[in-house]
């Protein structure tokens, strides 16, 4: 038999070596996250699953299941923290949902629905980013990049290349790609790239995609992102 | 004795930097009107075309802060109204309006009326009537207290409905899955 820890009050299974959100999404109980991708090594940054382990804050992807654990995660005090989380992302860039080609498809706009977030609540940062058009083929719009890394880890750990980086530190952090001129463009960035289809909000967009969905058939119209995913 | 009537909560809209999207959508709840209508009454709103507002139990604001006058109007609702709902895109982040912000102000009048094509000697307009557009559009929650907030680019009937029926029963408004969107 399988050692197993709660989660809400819930038994879940783990196999040793499976992080707590990994055995809980395996059981089909949803922890929300956004950095966190099943298929890539776990980045520990956007902390959206937070989670309680044995009554310490612990993020839930970067945390080994072990027997025994007591872990909380749908609360209204952690939920309350991710929705602080949320607000905070969305005022650090500029996010225009209703002129975004990602909308409707977006992790970050579905997680925030999700956690009923009605209001960005601070102060708006508006940067300045200008986005980089330079590909034929790909556009990247600076303006929404979350910092999740995972084009990062697509391009460096299944393509093999190192497209995308993440510089700088702290609130100067931004994505940069591997170039020497700076642009996209420059780079050996190809179209069936993993780092091209990863991106869980509206930066890496293949050009000339945009709005082909219609408004009620896009992904997270159909199901809030909580019963959509594994 | 008879009881009292249940008085009518007194509502203002107005929209600032909007395209009066929220307003045409408020329209669109349809024949909820007349049930609305049994609970509120409009004091100043585009609806009743009354300049000044008066004391009210709730304001609701379509549009962010582009210019002065944004704001002073913005601060009467604040003054005279017990609540206030920030309603759609525009209100909530600045929306369409606010994406200029990463652009000088100065620069984008130059465009707009010296150098962009087709301006032969176009004048930047300077009449003191017009109120002075502010540095960067802001969203309302940035200037005064905005008790509830009603996202959508515009909410549809449905939510605007939903929220003014919390509202009006006392409630801080919900809009669950569906009706909780920000496009
Ligand atoms: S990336 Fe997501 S949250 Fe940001 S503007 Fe686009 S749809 Fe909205
Ligand atoms: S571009 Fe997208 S995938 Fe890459 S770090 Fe930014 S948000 Fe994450
Ligand atoms: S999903 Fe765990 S920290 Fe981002």
């Amino acid at each position: 038999m399988s050692p197993t820890f709660t989660l809400d009050g819930k038994e879940v299974p783990f196999r040793e070596g499976q992080t707590i959100i990994q055995a809980a999404h395996a059981a089909g109980q949803w922890i929300p996250h956004l950095c966190y991708h099943p298929e890539f090594k776990p980045h520990g940054s956007c902390k959206l699953c937070t989670v309680t382990v044995n009554g310490r804050h612990m993020a839930s992807c970067t945390t080994q299941a072990a027997a025994g654990q007591v872990v909380e995660s749908d609360t209204e005090a952690l939920n309350g923290e991710r929705r602080t989380l949320l607000q905070m992302l969305f005022v650090e860039g500029n996010h225009f949902c209703p002129s975004c080609e990602k909308s409707g498809d977006c992790k970050l706009q579905a997680t925030a629905y999700d956690l009923g977030m009605m209001t960005p609540h601070f102060d708006h940062f508006y940067p300045c980013r200008p986005v980089d058009a330079s590909h034929p083929e790909i556009l990247l719009d600076f303006n929404r990049c979350i910092l999740c890394s995972l084009c990062v880890r697509a391009s460096r750990d299944v393509d093999g290349k190192s497209v995308f980086a993440l510089s700088g530190r702290g609130i100067g952090t931004k994505l940069v790609v591997n170039a020497a001129s700076g642009r996209l463009a420059d780079t050996d960035v190809a179209m069936d790239d993993k780092a091209i289809a990863v991106c869980p909000v509206g930066v890496i967009l293949k050009k000339r995609r945009g709005f082909a969905v219609p408004i009620g058939e896009r992904t997270y119209d159909k199901a809030p992102i909580s019963a959509t995913e594994e | 004795m008879s009881e009292p009537a249940k008085r009518k909560l007194r509502v203002a809209t107005t929209s600032l930097a909007g395209c009066f999207g929220c307003h045409m959508s408020f329209l669109d709840i349809d024949e909820h009107l007349f049930e609305l209508i049994e609970l509120i009454e409009f004091d100043r709103s585009p609806l009743t075309d009354i300049k000044e507002v008066g004391e009210c139990d709730l304001g609701i604001i379509e549009g962010g802060l582009c210019n002065a006058e944004n704001v002073h109007i913005l601060r009467e609702f604040r003054a005279r109204c017990r609540k206030l709902v920030a309603i759609g895109a525009c209100a909530v982040n600045g929306g369409l309006p606010a994406q200029r912000n990463h652009l000088k102000l100065t620069e984008i009048l130059e465009e707009v009326y010296h150098t962009s094509p087709g301006i032969a000697q176009g004048l930047i307009p300077n009449d003191p009537e017009l109120p002075l557009p502010l540095n960067k559009v802001h969203p309302l929650h940035e200037v005064v207290k905005i008790d509830w907030f009603i996202p959508g680019c515009p909410p549809s009937g449905e939510a605007i409905w939903k929220a003014l029926t919390d509202i009006v029963a006392g409630r801080d408004p919900q809009l669950g899955f569906g009706l909780l969107r920000y496009d």
